[in-house]
C-alpha cells in the first residue's frame, strides 16, 4: 500500500526545534500483540510539538492517537524510538514526566460516588498541591468550568459535558506545563464542547500552557493552532490547519439544484467522472473535484442549477488525499435488495407518541413524539445521555415503556410475535458481532437467526459477501477486521432478512470520514428502495443526511423537522447558512432561557 | 519519607473510605455477609447427627432382641422404627423414610454370644457419606456397649483384649459449632482480603480511574499501600464483629490469648490482601476478578482448609493441594487458639508458613506492578 504524500513535516524555520519543543517523538514504534495477531499502532512516528499553543492530533479511530498520548504520558513503553517531554526522557524518568505533564484519558476516571469537591481534593492530594494554594485554585478552575454551584454534587450525577469539564479541572489542579487531552470532546453536547475549547484556549493564554489535544472530529481541526494528521499509525502531515486546506483550494464547489432531490443529486454528482467526492451539506451538495479549476460536469443536473466555488475545509483535504489513494475495487457500492417489494407510500411506519421512560425519579426519555414515513431517513440527534439509545430500545421492544405508546410497522414490538420482529433490522452501537467467528460464520449465524434456510440462506450470504465487498475476508475473524469492515459486516448482518425498517444506533461513531461516506451511500440506496431508516447520531453534520430529524437533549425533543427547516431562523449575522451545530446551540440556549423564566 | 507521600496516601485512603461508605456492595461483603455466614454456620449447619431414623428389623422378637432394641430407644442419636421384615425396611430405605437398617435375624437370640461373627446386619444409605459413616460408628458403639453389658450379666468376661476408655479433649461435648465458628472466620477474612480487594481494584481499571491515577505523581507501591491500609482495617473490623458474635452469641470458648488471635489474624489478612492484589494485577475486569477470587481463594478456604472436611480423609493428591491453601494454616491456628490455648508448637510453624506465603504474594505483586498499561 502506498503511503499518501505528506505535508512537509513542520516548517524548517526552527532548527532549534528540539530545544523549543515540549514533546519530541523520534522514530517511535509501538505494536500490540493479541491472539497471535500483531497490530502496529504507531509505525516509526516522529514529530515535535511546540510550546504555548494548541496542537490537534487528528485522525479516525484506530489511527494511533490514544497510543501516542499514552506513550507521551509514560503509560506505555515504545518498542523502539525515543520520546522526550519537557526535555525529560519519558522512558527513563516516567515519574518526573508525570509530575509535570497533565494527561486526561479518553474516559477520565472520575470517582462517580465522590462529590465534585472530593474528586478535586483527591487529585490535589495526589498532585501535591499545597493546602494553602487550594482554595484559590479551586475557585478559579470551577469558575472557568462553570461548576461552582455543583461542588457538593456527586460526580456521577453530573451531565456528560459537566463530567468532562470536571475531568479537565482535576487534571489542572496543579497547573501542568504540558497538557495532553485524549478526545475530550467526543460525545459531548455542542455547548459543552465550545466551552471546553474556550477553557483550553484560556489555559494557553493565561497560564502559558502547551496543549496536545486528540480528536476524531475533523471539523475541530480549524480550532487548533497546529494540526498533526495521523492515519493508520503514520503521520500524514503537521502544519497549520489552513495550510492543509489550502492545498485543495479551487477544487471545492457548492452545487445547488432546487428542483432535484438532494439525495439523487448527490448520487448523480458522485458518479460524475470529474467529481472525487460529493457530500450533502444543508441545501447544497459539497463537491470535491479531481483537479483544480472550473468544474466541468460530464452529466450536469437539469437546469436551473448553480455551482459556486467555496472555501476548502480540513475535511476536504483529508478526503482528497485519502480517497485518491484508496480508490480501489474493495469499496462497497450501492446496495440492491434481492427482492424489492416495499411500496413507497405516505403511511407512517414508526410512530412514537408521548414516549416516557423513567429510571427511578430520572426521566431518560420525557414525552417524546415523532412519526416516520416509509422510505424516510429519520435521525435522532443529541449528545451522549440525551436519551437517543433509550428511545431506540423502546421502539425495538427491548425496553418496556413507562408511559405513552409506540409502534413500528403498525405493531408494538414489545408484544408482537417474532414474525413482526423479522421485519426490522437492528444495528447496535459498537457492532454486536461475534469477534471470534469468521465473517462467513457471522453471516451464517445471523441468517439462521432470522430463520433463513437452504438455498435462501446461501443466496443471502453470497449477496452479503458481494454487496459489501467482504469476499476477501470470508474466513477472517470478525475481531481482526478493520473498523470500516466491521461496520459493513454489521450492516450486512442487519440486512440478511431484507427488513423493511432499519434501526441504526450510532452507526458511524469513530469510523473515518471515508467509511462514513460509503456507509451513507448504502443507507441512501436502501431508503430509495423503500426501507425506512431510523438513525441516532451525535455527529452534527451527519444530521444533514437525514430527511427529517429530532434534536434531543436531556430526554426531551427540542425540535423536529427537515435539516433545512430547522436551520431557518438560526442563520448567522453575516447571512451565512447556519450549521447544524448553530441550530443545536441556539435550541439549547432557548430552552435554558424558558427554563429560567418558568 | 518524602513530604508529598503522606499527602498522597492520606488522599487515597480518604477516597477509599468514602467509597466504602457510599457503595453498599462493599459494606455488604465486609459486614453483612460475615453476619449471614456466622448465623448459617452457627445455627443452621451442624455436623452432629441426632435422631437418625433407623429401621429396626427384628425377625424373632424374643427378650434378647427386645433388650438390644431398647438400647436404640435410649440412645439420643437414634429414632428407631420397628419393622417385621427386611423387605419392608428396604422399601422404607428406598423411599428415604429411614437412613439405615439394623437387621436382627431370627437366630439373633441364640447366637449373639458365639464367636462366629455377630448376627446383626447393618444397611446404610451411603448417598450422604458423612452421615453414613456416623451411623456406622454409632451402631457399632451401641453394639459393643450392649455386648459388654450382656457379658457382665452372664458373668463372663468379654474376650476383648483391650479395654477402650474414651475421652474427648478440648471439646468434650463434641459441639461442631465450636470448631465451625473459628473456621468460618478464615472464610470471612478471605472474603474481605481477597475478593473485595480484587473487586475494587478491577473496578478502578474498568471505570478508567486507574489510568487517571497512574498519570499523577503517585508511585506504584503507594497505590498498593493506599489499598492495603483501608482494606486491612475493614478486614480487622469484620474480624472484630465476628469475634463478638462468636463469643456472645454462640459462646465459643476462647482459651488462647486475644492478642495472639489478633496478631495471627492480621498476618492472615495480609496474606489474603496479597492474593487479592495478585489476582487484580492479572485480571482487570470485575467479573473475571470475582470469579477467579471465588475459585482460587474463597472456595478453597471453604473446602480445602479442613474447617468442614477433614484433610486426612481426602485423597493424597488433594491433601497435597491443601498445603497451598493459606486458609488451611489459619484454620489450624484458629481452632487451636479457640479450643486449646496458646500452643506454640502449633502456632509457630503455621504462622511461619503464612508469613512466607504473604512475602511471596506481595513480592510478586510489588515486582509486577508498574505504572504501565497493557
Amino acid at each position: 500500500m502506498s503511503r499518501p504524500p505528506s505535508v512537509k513535516n513542520r516548517p524548517s524555520d526552527d532548527r532549534t526545534a528540539s530545544v523549543s519543543s515540549v514533546l519530541v517523538l523520534d522514530q517511535v514504534k509501538k505494536t500490540f500483540t493479541a491472539n497471535k495477531t500483531t497490530i502496529t499502532a504507531l509505525d516509526g512516528v516522529s514529530c515535535q510539538i511546540r510550546p504555548h499553543r494548541v496542537t490537534g492530533l487528528i485522525g479516525p479511530d484506530g489511527a494511533g492517537k490514544t497510543t501516542l498520548m499514552r506513550l507521551s504520558a509514560a503509560l506505555l513503553r515504545p518498542d523502539c524510538g525515543t520520546l522526550r517531554a519537557l526535555d525529560i526522557d519519558v522512558v527513563r524518568e516516567p515519574l518526573r514526566v508525570q509530575a509535570q505533564v497533565g494527561y486526561m484519558p479518553q474516559r477520565f476516571g472520575l470517582y462517580e460516588d465522590l462529590s465534585v469537591q472530593e474528586n478535586l481534593d483527591l487529585y490535589a492530594d495526589l498532585q501535591g498541591v499545597p493546602k494553602e494554594a487550594r482554595h484559590e485554585r479551586y475557585t478559579r478552575l470551577l469558575a472557568m468550568a462553570g461548576l461552582e454551584d455543583f461542588r457538593h454534587r456527586l460526580a456521577g450525577r453530573l451531565s456528560g459535558g459537566m463530567k468532562q469539564k470536571l475531568g479537565l479541572v482535576c487534571t489542572l489542579v496543579r497547573p501542568p506545563r504540558l497538557l495532553l487531552l485524549d478526545e475530550p470532546t467526543v460525545g459531548v453536547d455542542p455547548i459543552s464542547r465550545r466551552e471546553l475549547w474556550e477553557i483550553v484556549y484560556r489555559l494557553v493564554e493565561t497560564e502559558g500552557m502547551s496543549v496536545l489535544l486528540s480528536t476524531a472530529y475533523l471539523d475541530e481541526a480549524e480550532r487548533c493552532t497546529e494540526v498533526v494528521l495521523i492515519h493508520q499509525g503514520h503521520i500524514l502531515g503537521h502544519d497549520r490547519p489552513q495550510a492543509f486546506s489550502r492545498q485543495v483550494t479551487g477544487r471545492i464547489w457548492s452545487v445547488r439544484a432546487p428542483h432535484v432531490a438532494k439525495r439523487s443529486l448527490q448520487l448523480r454528482l458522485s458518479n460524475d467522472p470529474a467529481v472525487l467526492d460529493a457530500l450533502i451539506l444543508g441545501k447544497t451538495i459539497r463537491v470535491v473535484s479531481h483537479t483544480a479549476g472550473k468544474l466541468h460536469l460530464a452529466d450536469p443536473p437539469a437546469e436551473p442549477y448553480r455551482m459556486d466555488p467555496v472555501e476548502p475545509r480540513f475535511e476536504d483535504y483529508f478526503v482528497a488525499t485519502l480517497k485518491k489513494n484508496s480508490r480501489t475495487a474493495d469499496s462497497a457500492a450501492q446496495i440492491t435488495l434481492g427482492q424489492n417489494n416495499h411500496r413507497i407510500g405516505d403511511e407512517d411506519v414508526i410512530v412514537a407518541e408521548n414516549l416516557v421512560r423513567r429510571f427511578g425519579s430520572f426521566y431518560a426519555v420525557d414525552r417524546v413524539s415523532f412519526r416516520v414515513r416509509r422510505g424516510e431517513i429519520f435521525g435522532l440527534l443529541g449528545a451522549n445521555g440525551a436519551g437517543k439509545t433509550t428511545t431506540f430500545r423502546m421502539l425495538c421492544g427491548l425496553l418496556p415503556i413507562s408511559s405513552g405508546s409506540c409502534s413500528v410497522a403498525g405493531m408494538n414490538l414489545r408484544t408482537a410475535a417474532s414474525a413482526a420482529r423479522s421485519r426490522i433490522g437492528y444495528m447496535a452501537q459498537k457492532f454486536s458481532l461475534y469477534g471470534n467467528l469468521t465473517v462467513l460464520q457471522n453471516l451464517g449465524f445471523f441468517a439462521s437467526a432470522y430463520g433463513l434456510r437452504g438455498q435462501d440462506r446461501t443466496d443471502r450470504i453470497n449477496w452479503a459477501l458481494q454487496t459489501f465487498a467482504l469476499t476477501p475476508y470470508t474466513n477472517s475473524e470478525g475481531q481482526s477486521l478493520p473498523l470500516g469492515f466491521k461496520q459493513r459486516l454489521a450492516l450486512a448482518a442487519a440486512l440478511m432478512h431484507e427488513p423493511e425498517v432499519l434501526f441504526l444506533d450510532e452507526p458511524t461513531s469513530g469510523v473515518d470520514p471515508l467509511a462514513r461516506r460509503e456507509f451513507w451511500v448504502q443507507i441512501n440506496s436502501l431508503a430509495d428502495q423503500g426501507v425506512t431508516v431510523l438513525v441516532t447520531t451525535h455527529f452534527m453534520e451527519e444530521a444533514e443526511y437525514c430527511d427529517r430529524l429530532v434534536i434531543m437533549a436531556e430526554g426531551k425533543v427540542l425540535a423536529e423537522g427537515s435539516p433545512e427547516s430547522l436551520k431557518e431562523g438560526f442563520d448567522n449575522e453575516n447571512g451565512q447558512e447556519a450549521t447544524m451545530e448553530d441550530v443545536f446551540i441556539g435550541l439549547l440556549k432557548k430552552q435554558q432561557k424558558t427554563g429560567e423564566a418558568g | 519519607m518524602k513530604p508529598g507521600r503522606n499527602m498522597r496516601l492520606a488522599g487515597l485512603i480518604r477516597k477509599e473510605y468514602l467509597q466504602v461508605l457510599r457503595d453498599p456492595s462493599s459494606i455488604a461483603i465486609a459486614f453483612v455477609l460475615p453476619v449471614i455466614l456466622l448465623l448459617i454456620f452457627g445455627y443452621g449447619v451442624s455436623l452432629d447427627a441426632t435422631n437418625i431414623r433407623v429401621a429396626l428389623v427384628i425377625e424373632q422378637p424374643d427378650n434378647i432382641a427386645r433388650n438390644f432394641a431398647g438400647s436404640f430407644d435410649r440412645s439420643p442419636y437414634f429414632a428407631p422404627e420397628a419393622f417385621s421384615s427386611i423387605q419392608e425396611a428396604e422399601t422404607a430405605l428406598r423411599h428415604a423414610e429411614v437412613d439405615g437398617i439394623v437387621w436382627l435375624r431370627s437366630d439373633f437370640g441364640s447366637r449373639y454370644l458365639h464367636k462366629d461373627g455377630p448376627p446383626i446386619g447393618l444397611i446404610v444409605n451411603g448417598v450422604d457419606a458423612n452421615t453414613a459413616r456416623l451411623i456406622e460408628g454409632y451402631v457399632q458403639g451401641i453394639w459393643f456397649t450392649w455386648l459388654e453389658q450382656q457379658s457382665e450379666l452372664a458373668g463372663k468376661k468379654l474376650t476383648s483384649p483391650v479395654q477402650l476408655e474414651q475421652r474427648i479433649w478440648y471439646n468434650p461435648a463434641v459441639r461442631s459449632t465450636d470448631f465451625l465458628i473459628p473456621g468460618i472466620l478464615a472464610v470471612i477474612m478471605t472474603l474481605i482480603g481477597a475478593l473485595l480487594t480484587a473487586l475494587v481494584i478491577a473496578r478502578e481499571w474498568e471505570r478508567g480511574t486507574m489510568e487517571a491515577l497512574l498519570v499523577t505523581r503517585i508511585s506504584a507501591p503507594e497505590i498498593l499501600l493506599g489499598k492495603l491500609i483501608p482494606y486491612f482495617f475493614l478486614g480487622m473490623g469484620g474480624l472484630g464483629l465476628s469475634l463478638v458474635m462468636a463469643k456472645f452469641l454462640f459462646h465459643v470458648p476462647m482459651r488462647g490469648s486475644l492478642w495472639l488471635l489478633l496478631a495471627t489474624s492480621a498476618l492472615f489478612l495480609w496474606v489474603a490482601l496479597g492474593m487479592g492484589f495478585f489476582i487484580s494485577t492479572v485480571f482487570r475486569s470485575q467479573f473475571v476478578a470475582a470469579l477467579v477470587a471465588m475459585v482460587s481463594t474463597f472456595l478453597p478456604a471453604f473446602i480445602l482448609s479442613g474447617f468442614i472436611f477433614d484433610i486426612r480423609s481426602m485423597p493424597v493428591i488433594i491433601q497435597g493441594l491443601t498445603y497451598l491453601i493459606a486458609a488451611r494454616y489459619y484454620v489450624t491456628i484458629l481452632q487451636t487458639l479457640f479450643l486449646v490455648g496458646d500452643v506454640w508448637s502449633v502456632l509457630w510453624p503455621n504462622a511461619a508458613i503464612l508469613a512466607l506465603m504473604g512475602l511471596f504474594f506481595h513480592g510478586v505483586v510489588y515486582r509486577k506492578t508498574k505504572k504501565i498499561l497493557q
